[in-house]
């Protein structure tokens, strides 16, 4: 009955979008001046229309009904209520649903709030917006329908992949669809610009708060997914250069650049063209990744059931898209006149945007070479970490630079050079005191650390000075000072962390250079829908003489039968200690891989700050137009 | 006047277009000596020109029975069905690693027949087989 239920509402869904593309385009061009009532009314029902359809999708998952292929396939009567309802999203074809509601939603609350008077503007980006509407519910019904029915109905499901019922990776996939899907509608609106020929001020106005929270919920969830990396996979690393990452990554570099130049586009006459490039290009981005991920041609630790067809859907889409954007864009790009000096924010804000760009190419790069190749010459390769590291670390040292100098550039010409003198002498002093701690040789990792110490000084300094001062951009500083943070800790923390790999018997003892490691006991439990094998260990710090208790896990869950290794990490707030154990000769002999890592939480917190900056950014700009 | 104009953005045009030539080279070039070459059991054996030292992955399935456990590493067989190569490997290896499973592993050769792995690769689904050993496999079902 949910089946049945489902599937007219995304029909009606459907119609209704058809009917809303038909109605702007005929609204499109016309002499009234405001969009009519019954277009709101359409949007809203629309809204009603695809919602419900999720709701039910929700239901049948809360209520097991397996009469769903969908819910067969991914659920289990035994399964935690929280992970039925997170496995709603947790598969292609329920992801693909959450893809088209944000869409829908996105679409309405521009028409809703967007404030812009002019109306060929909102018709058109409402128009695009529903064509892409139309398109993903078109490959939802014909090629990934969640609402697929299955007969005879069976008894119980195949269960959801145990790695996948985590809190953390429960939230991580809406958290980075609103920031994916959330681009869509600064490219609609990207389109429609081009067309309706708004300024460029009103422009920026009506993508900004959009570019804000997608960019916001964007960093989020690439920080979520990175925690859930970190503890769950048992590696002890939160980023792995993997081809699915960077899929995430690479529009978050062209959403970076896209809010810089907005903040140029608001303020002067200049960058029209370029914001619109950065706006197609995001989207672009965006469904680039989900090609790469849904399409199955990347090797990677992450992996959907692949299926080819949805890629050829997803790939024909993108190119077209593609396309169709150059062809808006040629067709009606503005000329453009440069109005700026060189020595002025505004470039270091584009510098900004070669940064991104540069990244992007890099990224964008080590993921599509591999494939290439494969299909040029069929050799197999993989492209790691050693690549982006090489590549990306030397052009840091002129972003830390250009991101502490840059926002204060008029300022300083301002102020006594005293204040920046303080800046420079206290870096240079931290930078000293934290070189002789590391007495790290290379001299680029010492480059780096200094600059981002620079960073975090002039941001503190800069933060000092805007409670003086009124008009200082707080939400920049704090994302700048996140950023600072973020580099510096990562630096400590690859300096400092500590690996060991070993086998243990019961009650055997391991001395590391600075540990001794007891296996100390075993202990067999079963719980709800798994049997769990627990490692007693007891760590010894050599020198401080500190124990700790680690009880790392191996866990059989039945439903579908499947092993996962719980890492077992005591988390304080300067260090990490880490202790996954595995067991794959079913002799006494256990693998033990035994961490310590340093400022983790202060990684974590340095990326919340960094996007804390843009929602802040996002509710002063709501404040400050309710004034 | 116009004239000049028009020399600096050329000139300006050739320097950008000469800088993301170079650019682009040097990233093709640190890309080659930094990627990691995956090979089957049977294309180690039949290749004259895997380098020792080069870091590579290789892949298949790990063989029935093969798995050992010592105080000191694992050991296990991979085999694409027609050849086999010994790996052996000390840490936690990731969930779904079993017997007659496939299996990525990155690390060095020490000859033909013996690998030391430095990591092996962690996959999301149980009915996933990572596509290089899929279709290595397919090769040698023919």
């Amino acid at each position: 009955m949910l089946s049945n239920l489902g599937n007219t509402l995304i029909i009606v869904a459907l119609l209704i979008s058809f009917l809303l593309v038909f109605f702007s385009f005929k609204e499109f061009r016309t002499n009234n001046n405001s969009i009519p009532g019954k277009i709101y009314k359409i949007s809203l029902l629309q809204l009603f229309f695809t919602a419900s359809s999720f709701i039910i999708l929700l239901l049948a998952y809360v209520l097991s009904d397996f009469s769903l292929a969908n819910v067969y396939e991914n659920s289990h009567t035994n399964k935690p209520l929280f992970y039925k309802i997170s496995g709603t999203w947790g598969n292609h074809e329920g992801s693909l649903l959450l893809w088209i509601n944000i869409l829908v939603l996105f679409s309405s609350l521009f028409l809703f709030i967007n404030k812009n008077k002019d109306k060929d503007f909102k018709i058109l980006t409402l128009l695009f917006q529903n064509i892409l509407v139309i398109i993903f519910l078109i490959f939802l019904l014909s090629n990934s329908n969640p609402f697929s029915k299955l007969f005879p109905i069976p008894l119980e499901g195949l269960g959801l992949n145990p790695i996948l019922q985590d809190p953390a990776l429960a939230i991580h996939p809406p958290l980075l669809y609103v920031g994916f899907v959330g681009s869509s509608i600064y490219f609609s609106a990207a389109l429609a610009a081009l067309i309706s020929k708004i300024d460029s001020q009103s422009l920026a106005i009506s993508i900004k708060p959009w570019v804000l929270v997608s960019w916001f919920f964007q960093t989020v969830g690439i920080l979520v997914g990175s925690i859930w990396a970190y503890y769950e996979l048992g590696w002890g690393g939160y980023w792995f250069w993997d081809p699915v990452e960077n899929s995430s990554l690479m529009p978050w570099f062209v959403m970076t650049a896209l809010l810089h130049s907005i903040l140029v586009l608001e303020r002067r006459i200049g960058l029209y063209s370029w914001v619109i490039v950065l706006s197609i290009l995001t989207f672009t981005m965006s469904v680039t990744g989900t090609f790469l991920v849904r399409s199955g041609i990347l090797n990677s630790v992450h992996t959907f059931a692949s299926d080819p067809s949805r890629g050829l859907f997803i790939l024909s889409f993108l190119i077209i898209m593609v396309f169709f954007s150059i062809y808006i864009f040629f067709k009606f790009a503005p000329n453009e006149s440069k109005k700026y000096t060189i020595f002025s924010k505004e470039t270091f804000i584009i510098a900004n945007n070669w940064f991104m760009i540069f990244f992007l190419g890099v990224v964008l790069i080590g993921t599509l070479y591999p494939v290439f190749l494969d299909t040029i010459t069929g050799s197999k390769i993989s492209v790691g970490p050693p690549y982006y590291n090489l590549v990306l670390a030397p052009f840091l040292i002129p972003l830390l630079f250009l991101m502490t100098s840059g926002p204060n550039y008029k300022w300083i010409s301002h102020e006594t050079k005293s204040f920046f003198d303080l800046v420079l002498v206290l870096s240079v002093i931290l930078f000293l005191i934290t070189f002789l701690l590391i007495k790290e040789s290379s001299f680029l990792l010492n480059l780096i650390l200094f600059f981002s110490i620079y960073l975090i000084i002039q941001t503190l300094f800069d933060f000092y000075e805007s409670f003086k001062k009124k008009n200082i951009n707080i939400s920049r500083i704090i994302s700048h000072l996140g950023f600072g943070l973020l580099i510096f800790f990562i630096y400590i923390n690859h300096i400092f962390s500590q690996e060991n790999n070993f086998n243990l018997k019961l009650g055997e003892i391991k001395k590391t250079d600075q540990y001794i490691i007891k296996f100390e006991n075993l202990e067999e439990k079963s719980i709800k829908n798994y049997k769990s094998i627990v490692g007693y260990f007891n760590i010894s710090d050599k020198k401080t003489s500190i124990t700790k208790e680690l009880k790392p896990e191996i866990r059989v869950y039945d439903k579908p039968i499947t092993i996962t290794y719980e890492a077992s990490i005591e988390s304080n707030l300067f260090s990490d200690t880490y202790l996954t154990m595995s067991n794959i000769s079913e002799t006494d002999v256990f693998n033990i891989k035994f961490q310590v890592k340093p400022f983790m939480n202060f990684i974590w917190f340095s990326v919340l700050l960094l996007s804390l900056g843009g929602l802040l950014n996002f509710l002063s700009r709501n404040k400050n137009e309710k004034n | 006047m116009l004239l000049k104009k028009v020399k600096i953005r050329l000139s300006i045009l050739l320097a950008l277009s000469v800088l993301s030539v170079l650019a682009i080279f040097l990233l093709f070039k640190v890309l080659e000596d930094n990627v990691l070459y995956f090979y089957s059991p049977s294309e180690i054996k039949n290749s004259d020109e895997i380098n020792l030292k080069k870091r590579i992955r290789i892949g298949g399935i790990v063989k029935q029975g093969s798995i050992q456990s010592s105080e000191r590493d694992i050991k296990f067989i991979v085999t694409d069905t027609k050849n086999e190569i010994i790996v052996s490997y000390s840490g936690t290896v990731p969930a779904l690693f079993a017997e007659g499973k496939g299996v990525v592993a990155e690390g060095n050769l020490k000859d033909k027949k013996f690998f030391v792995a430095k990591r092996i690769l962690a996959k999301h689904d149980e009915n996933y087989m990572p596509p290089e050993v899929e279709e290595s496999l397919n090769i040698n079902a023919k």
